[in-house]
């Protein structure tokens, strides 16, 4: 096949910055192709702030924001965007919470309302703490402990590859320490993190400038000011020496594993972070890429393998310190360690021998579509501006990240697969604690 | 200052956009829709695949872009990535969905490999055994999943014998299926007449088509028309509690009446669903989850398919108050359908379902998918007008005829996945008990 490179196109959503005089941070990116509004609030505070003591905290924060706030009842935020015809989340990461909703644009001032209300301040009541206990034991439940692979690998990983508190404790939380949690620690966490200066409000789609600028004055103008505070350094050296880790699932019926390696810092040293962010995608992204060819097809080794950025696989939405995941489930029997050895020398034979022909256009250019993809929707452009103004101070990248991917070169991606040593690599192992179903499982092994 | 809710703008009315449509003269349909927001397409293609042999047809959509006579499964994956391209197929129980998407100057590259999967497809011997140990794979993980036992056991009590009973085929059955069983269902199947093509994309519709037509005019072939018989009405009968023992949670279903799309009852039944649990501001979620705190992501929804719809409930809660969220579930359920929902209520309801319709045609993709649905049914994007017309003006009292109608719990066919022993006698205080042990 000839290695003609298809170009990789571009977006022009224009990207408007303002900040208020109580320093909250705003971009708007106007778009008026269909009648609706993406808004998202992004709070600088993470999985990695959290006290010790109290695991999962942040995460339970986050569902006590829509439990009523200043001006509203419980229930009050729900009713409101979803009469509104629009709906709504909020997600906890590492570095940053978000709320969001996608709306009719009819309702854009309305969802402006009810975001500055609660950064005013939410109810936190006793009744509805404990409710929110319970909802998220149940989420653990389902997510974690009642399913196959629960946890696997952003809970599993992250205590393999970091030794300090803030990097590989559990985000989901303890039990015990969830059950623990009072509203005085709900009001201290609001206090320290909630402030307007650590946020970022962004809104995206269909609305007129001037207008939404002084919609975001009126409703957001009077939260009252307070400043970020310091965000220490989460910085932890790199490993010197292969981790291994290996954990019994009760539920899984089939072997798997994680590895992961540390990255160079994703804000500070975004272009040399950059070449894994393509590398991850060689090697696993389609049936025509590396180690989808090699150990699924070829060899048989594996029955699916990924690789990808961050831990939550946000490769543009993570500070420092950060990793390339790979993972990967096995046939039954499968042996990890042979999946390794073929890994570390698919990587050895990229370092040496470099890319293919087309490999890394046609690569480029499946990330551009991607991207691309992820930015029509317009909370995806509204969630991603606002995490990149608050950890870059620069959203248009949203508008240059395709073409900067296109950008990498075949010598990058080779410099960057020869660094996955591994010497630096901690791996988890998931042993398969349930039994095959009868008549299942005869001869398939090591294939 | 004070601060008070501000009022919604002026609302827009619902305006699909303009479908573009073609029949080729081998029976394909081919919808193109322009959207240009960014420089992609959306490409969606469904194939009648109704009461095919479930685990040939299962590895046929995992297998049908592993190779042809001139290309590998990589020469096919590298051909569309080389345009920023990639496809996929799916199965449900109706059809078989190849859906993808890429830069929209790959369009033409895109629709040629279509094609030439389409009208050769080889099925390699050796692809094919890589694909069935990696379905084999995937079908022990999902039988070790909850959710899927849960729907399984569920699918198995509405049906009874119809081909809907089983949409997940056996280990065995799977492993017992050679390369010549798919190329003979690809012939005797995969056939251009009554089968739709939807693209969407930052093009000109006309060209779009004249493309497909160029790429897709080759496709040919004909075929029996296999129509399913209509699904069973729902037989109550007791609750079925199916055995997982040492389950933290007990996955809760429930199968109720429902009505296709097109059906006078739609709108109204829908709205009742919605004010039931069909979004997180009903009665259900702000009693189980948000007064009661029993249950992280309860939702009710509507499922249609070609040869009925069911109205379906689900909830994960944990084992300890089993009893309790059965109860309170068949109390919002009986209170909804004997007494009418209030005013704001509905009109909450009605608000949501008509802006939603907003959200989902905003994006490309949505746009593909939706489109493709309905014609997958017969319908056009006018549909969607018409729709937003009737759930704009139905009537409380239409709303509660339909809650009364399909909603009454006396109606549900009911499923508990979980420790029977810690949850048995809890259940079985609200409503007669039937015990089963999981099965795949």
């Amino acid at each position: 096949m000839a290695a003609r490179r298809a170009r990789i196109p571009a977006t022009k959503y224009p990207v408007e910055r303002l900040t208020l005089d109580n320093g909250l941070r705003v971009v708007l990116a106007p778009d008026r192709t269909a009648p609706v509004v993406g808004v998202a609030v992004v709070y600088d505070v993470g999985i990695r702030s959290e006290p010790e003591g109290r695991t999962g905290f942040a995460h339970l924060f986050e569902h006590l924001m829509f439990q009523g706030s200043a001006n509203l009842e419980k229930l009050a935020h729900f009713r409101h965007v979803q009469g509104a015809g629009g709906t709504f989340n909020g997600s906890t990461h590492f570095d940053y919470t978000d709320y969001f909703e996608t709306l009719p644009s009819n309702a854009l001032e309305r969802t402006l309302f009810l975001e500055a209300d609660r950064m005013r301040g939410p109810r936190l009541t006793e009744e509805n703490l404990r409710n929110q206990v319970d909802v998220v034991k149940e989420e653990i439940r389902v997510n974690v402990l009642n399913r196959p692979y629960g946890g696997f690998p952003w809970l599993k990983l992250p205590p393999v590859l970091f030794d300090t508190f803030p990097n590989a404790h559990d985000g989901y939380g303890s039990f015990t320490d969830l059950e623990g949690a009072t509203v005085a620690d709900a009001a201290d966490f609001f206090e320290r993190y909630y402030a307007c200066g650590n946020a970022v409000l962004a809104v995206a789609g269909d609305f007129d400038v001037t207008e939404a600028t002084a919609l975001v004055e009126r409703h957001f103008g009077d939260v009252p000011a307070r400043p970020a505070p310091e965000r220490p350094s989460f910085a932890e050296p790199d490993l010197t020496a292969e981790r291994r880790q290996s954990y019994t699932d009760p539920l899984a019926p089939l072997p798997a594993f994680a590895s992961a390696w540390r990255v160079p810092d994703p804000i500070d040293d975004f272009d040399a972070y950059l070449p894994y962010v393509v590398l991850a995608e060689v090697l696993t992204d389609g049936e025509a890429s590396r180690l989808v060819e090699r150990l699924v097809q070829r060899d048989r080794s594996v029955t699916s393998v990924g690789s990808y950025l961050g831990f939550m696989g946000e490769a543009f939405e993570v500070r420092d310190p950060t990793a390339m995941l790979l993972q990967a489930h096995l046939p039954p029997g499968g042996d990890v360690d042979k999946v390794l050895r073929t890994v570390d020398e698919e990587l050895d034979r990229l370092a040496t021998d470099g890319l293919a022909p087309g490999e890394l256009a046609r690569t480029q250019a499946r990330m551009a579509t991607h991207l691309l993809r992820d930015n029509d929707a317009v909370l995806g452009r509204a969630l991603g501006v606002a995490v990149l103004e608050q950890q870059r101070g620069a959203p248009e990248l949203i508008n240059e990240l395709p073409r900067l991917v296109g950008a990498v070169t075949q010598e990058q991606v080779r410099a960057a697969a020869a660094t996955l040593r591994p010497d630096r690599r901690a791996t988890v192992e998931v042993v398969a604690g349930a039994a095959a179903p009868a008549g299942k499982g005869k001869g398939k092994a090591n294939k | 200052m004070t601060h008070t809710l501000p009022p919604l703008g002026p609302s827009r009315k619902l305006k699909p956009p303009k479908e573009v449509e073609r029949t080729l003269p081998n029976g394909l349909t081919v919808l193109a829709i322009r959207r240009p927001a960014v420089p992609l397409v959306e490409v969606r293609l469904r194939v009648p695949f109704a009461r095919a042999h479930l685990a040939r047809s299962a590895l046929l959509s995992q297998t049908l872009l592993s190779g042809t006579a001139t290309k590998s499964t990589v020469d096919i994956a590298a051909e569309l990535q080389a345009v920023g391209g990639g496809l996929a197929a799916g199965l449900d129980p109706d059809r078989l969905v190849v859906s993808g998407n890429g830069l929209v100057t790959g369009l033409d590259r895109i629709l040629d490999v279509l094609a030439e999967v389409l009208t050769g497809a080889a099925y390699p011997k050796t692809e094919v055994a890589v694909e069935r140990d990696r379905l084999v794979d995937r079908i022990q993980v999902a039988q070790s999943q909850p959710s899927h036992l849960a729907r399984a056991a569920l699918l198995r009590r509405m049906y009874g014998n119809h081909p809907y009973a089983v949409q997940t085929p056996d280990v065995d059955q799977v492993e017992a299926v050679r390369p010549g069983q798919l190329r003979a269902l690809h012939a005797a199947r995969i056939h251009p007449a009554g089968a739709t093509l939807v693209l969407v994309g930052d093009f000109s519709p006309g060209k779009a088509l004249d493309s497909a037509e160029r790429a897709l005019a080759g496709w040919t072939g004909g075929g029996a028309d296999v129509t399913l018989p209509p699904a069973p009405p729902l037989v109550p009968a007791p609750l079925l509690l199916v055995d997982r023992p040492g389950a933290v949670q007990s996955s809760l279903r429930m199968a109720l009446p429902a009505v296709e799309r097109t059906h006078p009852d739609h709108a109204a039944l829908q709205l009742a669903n919605l004010v039931f649990g069909g979004y997180f501001s009903s009665r259900w979620v702000e009693n189980i989850r948000e007064d009661k705190g029993y249950t992280y992501g309860p939702h009710s929804l509507i499922e249609h398919s070609e040869a009925g719809s069911a109205l379906v409930v689900a909830a994960e809660v944990a084992t300890e108050v089993t009893g309790p969220a059965l109860l309170e579930t068949l109390y919002e359920l009986g209170r909804l359908a004997s007494l009418p929902p209030k005013e704001d209520e509905l009109e909450q309801a009605r608000q949501y379902a008509l802006g939603t319709l907003q959200l989902g045609m905003s994006t490309q993709a949505g746009l593909a998918s939706l489109a493709s649905t309905y014609a997958g049914f017969g319908l056009r994007l006018d549909y969607l007008t018409e729709h937003s017309a009737r759930l704009a003006k139905a009537t409380r009292d239409e709303v509660a005829a339909a809650a009364a109608k399909y909603l009454a719990p006396a109606g549900a066919v009911t499923v508990v996945l979980g420790d029977a022993d810690r949850v048995g006698s809890a259940v079985a205080a609200l409503t007669p008990v039937e015990r089963a042990v999981a099965q795949p």
